[in-house]
């Protein structure tokens, strides 16, 4: 199928430069039949009878489906885990993503509590620089909250092309942040122009029920989605939402496992709330009934948070939600232990640790479920698999798209293959695949990766250590402009008012406790206790309407007979 | 049988029943009833006692004939004949009796039968005549007669002892006394008491229709519960002029707080417990907290009450506005938007669910927060939302008022939503039944106690007034816009909350045994409502100006009259506590059966005997995912410290952790397919 083009064979330039004739190039918008040109990774043209170098490799596509790669926007390889690493590492996983057609991947930078975010992101950039295969970028979890994070978050988004931050709801005193944290990180996060995710769980009474499931005496996997109920994904997703409407900050759920965490998220857009989630490959494509296998491993195998639904009816109604556009992005959580780390929990359900695979059989699950079943068409496949990533985490369109100047990362695709999925042949280095024997139509036939090709008749040629770090700049417009547009909206004014001059009550100093009332601030991030203002020390003085009201707070006028009289303010009115 | 036999009667008077009234302008209702597919009309009427039956002959009863004298001679009002049941009743009726204006007429019985009973002129004894009967379920024409505080008798032609004072209602609604499920009066607040304390409080309850509070106990957070309800039942039996019972506010959570909860469930009649999810760092739990408050009262029977708002988040705004320069009330209702609230009352819904708990969402204050409930209770979750009177009433605009007084005074929390058309649509919900009962949340300050926040809203002590408002209220609101009718609205202001408070049948009802606590209801008269005429200590109502239809006539409470002719004569201290016992079965029997439900079964699997990766416990400093820290909590096993060994067979000492009793030494299917793919 490929060649090298021209009449005489130039010695095998260090070809960059490749060619693929009669291929429908598929976008998020449209669809139509080019031929494409790209050198040193990048595509150069698009057009019919291009004009091209000679000796340039060619790949006849003979009209098959020719998209951008896709985009894994949540994976964690090389995890750490309490001395554990997750199984596949950069190298194992990219290798693992390219073949099954995605040419970039986000990762999930995990400092524990107590470290700084920039030594992390250090760490990770150097796995990933030494071992990944493909294009990558880095998300950052945030898993405790002070000053000093602040700061760093900063420093990433501005000299390291971070813009994205993950907060826990879960993990009860290990990650979780409290409301009032929350609340502080997004509000810096909306300062800083980037994007917020969350993993949405409530913690707390995850923590209770798992005490509960122990002292009944269920240690098995099951156990795990027994202590953690769709109901308290729910809750914190719209928890989550309730916060960032509060802030006004851009929202993006990780790893929607089910419906009703789904439907919180799509009632919140019919609200106007900025926010998207993202389904991942296990929810889309398998359910939770496999945790009461009799199996210990194989029900081990599929224990993540929050966990896939037990209701079997869970995957089809998260591909509808995919496919109408409620959900916009899907990763897949790719962070697989071997069975001998799983083991770690074999007593105890709530140390197993916790991560399923996916990244390689993400477009083929997506293809089959979706774009196989009539859900929804090629464009959309695309722009779940790779636009809308690129556009909410400000990539597009040099990755998420097909277009001259954007990079070479591409697939063939081919809707014919049918795939048995099956640990036995995937890339993945763990024993068991959780989508074992399902069947699955639709796969890439050959992938490009920064303009080389990688996978070709099935044969994959990667180069360890050939992944870019990209930057990705903060305020993606995709995401931003509306929230900007709010910000101006939501400006708040106070009423000005005549100065109260009736009777006060006196009252006790301290309130009923050592704590201060109800206004309490106890984190860092505000501005250091701006004390309760006192107004018998200020020389405001003023009552009725004046022309400069909306400037709350003046000290340079004083009027003695404000107009209306003074006793109209404890009047009845 | 009764309106039956009047109808028949009264027409009887002028025409024949087929070319009655034909010369009136009025609509004649038409008869429903009797038809050949109707139910017998009036079936289930008076079904108790029917003294018609008994009645033949004797002297001083009601024949038919002595009826007819009596509507002819003493209403003469076609109100009394116009009612038959719910179902016919029509504005047609109401535009009669208004037409009529009937008045009450109260008076002692004379003649001979004074005679009888020479002693007891001042008898706790009455009798209301002529009266049109609504409980919740139906409407029906009755006499009642009571005794010693107690309903006794309910039908026609009663017989009675003589010298009873009579009360003549002319076919006006009785109804059961309202009973205000959440009042917060005497209420201390940093050294300064709410102005109303429980006299001022019950009479304007009294003079408002209600005849039973329930009151809030706020022990201090760290002081005991049963020392802070001691000291409420103390204030509270001084100075109530009506019956009470106690909620008590849970404002921290310990073994010992779970000890005296468990005392006030048994021993103390008391059976609801509100926690608060706002105030940060003063009253607010935690979600693990909330957790486990609710588990206790789901075991104990009780129902888990809560105070719906994100504290953290408020928390949070409040020192925004602060840094903005806002500082007067409506920074109170900026902080407190009012998805802070439907936040809250999501969460709660989820952790009730979760520990299968009863829940009550105290003041539902906005359009979200109603809806979620609604939502929740579709979905099957065991939950009541109660709207107060300021909800249902006025609206957050006058946060924005230029008068810093009247402002201040409409501050309390959840603050009243500033979008006008919440009182309507949580009216409409409160209505079709998605909200189940009414309070008033009333705690009112004076302006000077108010004025303590003057600079900064945070400080402004929150509470409004609405307990004398709030049948009222209601009726104009929700029954004269032809959004409920009159049995709903009986349930909405008493039954139901009779029935979460496990009182029901004694309150909440009219019947035969049931507490003499009733309200005659006069849908006709308009009021206005302003803060000179009202029972409250309080300088400002927030429903100053607004006209209400509807309000009480004459008000029973314990028997004995307290208003009548817009005359109060409420008796401080003869209120008594009544007792709420544990799993009332409005709310527990469907969990109860949930519970045999939902039983958790581990699955029975073969050991795991393939390898063990090694890992470190500690992560972070903190131990792993399972941590616990709450004290109730059992310590972290720590897995290498345990006896069980990997290979081969356990001996016999080695118990895993696995349904006790049972040892799988080869497990069904062989031992290694647990490592083997599936």
């Amino acid at each position: 199928m490929s060649g090298y083009q021209g009449k005489k064979n130039i010695p095998r330039i260090t070809s960059d430069r490749l060619l693929i004739k009669g291929a429908k190039i598929v976008n998020d918008d449209q669809s139509f039949c080019a031929d494409i040109y790209m050198e040193d990774g990048v595509i150069k043209q698009i057009g019919e009878n291009l004009i091209v170098p000679g000796g340039v490799k060619t790949i006849d596509a003979h009209g098959r489906m020719l998209m951008p790669g896709g985009i894994d926007v949540h994976t964690r390889f090389q995890m750490p885990d309490r001395g554990m690493t997750a199984a596949d590492d950069f190298y194992q996983g990219t290798k693992a993503a390219l073949a099954g057609g995605t040419t970039m991947i986000i990762d999930h930078v995990l400092p524990e509590p107590g470290t700084s975010l920039m030594s992390a992101f250090e760490q990770w950039r150097e796995w990933a620089d030494s071992k990944s295969c493909c294009d990558y970028s880095l998300h950052i979890d945030i898993t405790e909250w002070h000053k000093g994070i602040q700061e760093e978050m900063e420093t990433l988004v501005k000299d390291h092309g971070v813009n994205s931050f993950l907060v826990y709801l879960a993990y009860k005193d290990i990650f979780q942040l409290t409301d009032a944290q929350v609340y502080e990180v997004f509000s810096v996060i909306r300062d800083l122009g980037a994007i917020a995710q969350v993993h949405a769980e409530n913690g707390d009474i995850v923590a209770e029920e798992q005490r509960r499931m122990l002292e009944q005496g269920i240690t098995g996997p099951e156990g795990h989605v027994l202590s953690r109920p769709e109901e308290v994904e729910a809750e914190a997703v719209n928890r989550s939402v309730t916060v960032a409407n509060q802030t006004n900050c851009p929202l993006y759920v990780t790893k929607v496992m089910s419906k009703s965490a789904a439907d919180v998220i799509a009632q919140a857009r019919k609200k106007g709330t900025v926010v998207y989630g993202e389904p991942i490959t296990a929810s889309l494509g398998t359910d939770g009934s496999h945790y009461w296998s009799k199996n210990w491993a194989k029900a081990a195998a599929y224990v993540t948070s929050p966990p896939l639904s037990p209701d079997p009816t869970t995957a089809d109604y998260l591909n509808s939600l995919l496919s109408c556009g409620d959900l916009q992005v899907t990763g897949s959580a790719h962070c697989p232990f071997n069975t001998a780390q799983r083991a770690v929990g074999k007593d105890d359900f709530s140390l197993i640790p916790e991560g399923v695979n996916g990244t390689e059989e993400r477009m083929s699950i997506i293809w089959d479920k979706c774009v196989v079943t009539g859900k929804m068409d090629e464009n959309q496949f695309v722009a779940v698999t790779s636009t809308n990533a690129a556009k909410i985490f400000n990539l597009y369109p040099r990755k998420g798209r097909i277009a001259v100047g954007s990079d070479a990362d591409l697939v063939l695709w081919d809707p014919d293959v049918t795939k048995i999925i099956s640990a036995k042949s995937h890339q993945s280095t763990v024993e068991y695949n959780i989508f074992e024997g399902t069947e699955v139509r639709g796969g890439p036939l050959v992938v490009i990766s920064q303009g080389k090709i990688v996978l070709e008749d099935g044969n994959l040629h990667v180069t360890e250590g050939s992944g870019r770090y990209v930057v990705r700049k903060p305020f993606p417009d995709y995401v931003y402009k509306r929230i900007k547009a709010r910000s101006r909206l939501a400006e708040l004014r106070g009423v000005p008012r005549g100065l109260y001059d009736g009777p006060v009550c006196e009252v006790s100093v301290t309130p009923k406790t050592m704590t201060p009332a109800s206004s309490a601030k106890t984190s860092p991030a505000k501005q250091p206790g701006q004390p309760i203002r006192n107004l018998h020390q200020s020389g405001f003085s003023l009552s009725g309407a004046q022309i400069d009201d909306n400037v709350p707070r003046r000290n340079t006028q004083r009027i003695v007979a404000p107009p209306g009289g003074r006793a109209n303010i404890t009047s009845l009115g | 049988m009764a309106e039956r036999r009047r109808n028949w009667e009264k027409s009887g008077d002028d025409l024949p029943v087929y070319l009655s009234r034909p010369g009136t302008a009025d609509q004649v209702p038409r008869q429903k009833h009797g038809g050949l597919f109707c139910s017998i009309e009036d079936a289930f009427e008076s079904k108790t006692i029917d003294f018609d039956a008994l009645s033949v002959g004797q002297r001083g009863s009601r024949t038919p004939r002595s009826t007819k004298r009596l509507t002819g001679l003493e209403a003469k009002s076609p109100a009394s004949d116009s009612k038959s049941s719910p179902a016919v009743e029509s504005p047609t009726a109401d535009k009669q009796e208004r037409k009529g204006s009937p008045q009450v007429k109260i008076g002692t019985s004379g003649g001979k039968e004074i005679l009888q009973n020479l002693e007891d002129e001042k008898s706790d004894r009455l009798l209301i005549k002529g009266g049109r009967i609504v409980n919740d379920d139906q409407s029906f024409h009755a006499d009642i007669y009571m005794e010693d505080g107690l309903i006794k008798q309910i039908g026609d032609n009663l017989i009675v002892p003589g010298g009873v004072k009579t009360i003549e209602a002319n076919g006006k609604m009785v109804i059961p006394g309202g009973i205000d499920i959440h009042t917060h009066f005497q209420m201390p607040y940093r050294g300064t008491t709410t102005v109303d304390d429980f006299a001022q409080g019950s009479k304007a309850a009294l003079a408002g229709g209600t005849t039973m509070i329930v009151d809030h106990v706020m022990p201090e957070p760290g002081a005991s519960l049963i020392e802070a309800h001691d000291q409420w039942r103390q204030w509270a039996d001084e100075k109530a002029c009506c019956d009470y019972s106690l909620h008590v506010d849970i404002t921290h959570w310990n073994d010992s707080v779970k000890q005296e909860v468990d005392n006030l469930i048994k021993e103390k009649g008391v059976n609801s417990f509100q926690v608060y999810m706002a105030y940060k760092d003063y009253y607010q739990m935690s979600n693990s907290e909330l957790y486990e408050v609710f588990t206790f009262l789901a075991e104990r029977g009780g129902i888990a009450q809560v105070h719906a708002e994100n504290g953290e988040i408020i928390a949070e705004e409040q020192a925004r506005m602060l840094q903005m320069g806002i500082t007067g009330p409506e920074g109170h209702v900026l902080s407190r938007p009012e998805e802070l609230e439907a936040e809250a009352v999501f969460r709660a819904i989820t952790i009730a669910s979760q520990t299968n708990c009863p829940l009550y969402v105290t003041r539902v204050m906005s359009k979200s927060a109603a809806d979620i409930i609604s939502q929740a209770r579709k979905k099957g979750n065991v939950v009541f939302g109660e709207p107060i009177t300021a909800s249902l009433g006025t609206d957050g605009t006058h946060y924005w008022s230029k008068n810093w007084a009247k402002a201040a005074s409409f501050v309390t929390s959840p603050p009243l939503s500033p979008d006008p058309t919440t009182p309507d649509y949580l009216n409409t919900l409160l209505s079709s039944g998605d909200l189940s009962v009414t309070g008033s949340a009333h705690c009112t300050f004076s302006v000077a106690q108010k004025a303590i926040g003057k600079d900064d809203f945070t400080q402004i002590p929150e509470g409004v007034n609405g307990v004398e408002e709030r049948m009222a209220l209601i009726w104009d609101k929700a029954v004269t816009t032809g959004k409920m009718d009159e049995n709903m609205f009986v349930a909405v202001t008493s039954t139901n909350a009779a029935k979460i408070l496990n009182l029901y049948p004694r309150k909440g009802r009219i019947a035969v045994g049931s507490d003499a606590d009733l309200v005659i209801w006069d849908t006709d008269a308009i009021r206005t409502i302003t803060a000179k005429t009202h029972n409250s200590a309080a300088e400002y109502n927030i429903f100053e100006g607004v006209e209400l239809r509807g309000a009480p006539l004459v008000v029973i409470c314990q028997g004995k009259i307290v208003l009548e002719d817009g005359n109060l004569h409420a008796t401080s201290g003869v209120g008594r506590f009544i007792p709420c016992s544990p799993f009332p079965d409005f709310a527990y029997k469907r969990i109860k059966a949930r519970k045999q439900l939902a039983v958790l079964r581990a699955v029975p699997r073969g050991m795991y005997d393939g390898p063990v990766s090694e890992f470190s416990m500690s992560r972070g400093g903190t131990p792993s995912a399972s941590a616990r820290t709450s004290p109730t909590k059992q310590p972290v096993r720590n897995l290498h410290q345990s006896g069980f060994s990997l290979a081969g067979p356990p001996t016999p000492d080695d118990i895993p952790i696995r349904p006790a009793g049972r040892r799988i030494v080869v497990p069904p299917g062989g031992r290694s397919n647990i490592t083997s793919l599936s």
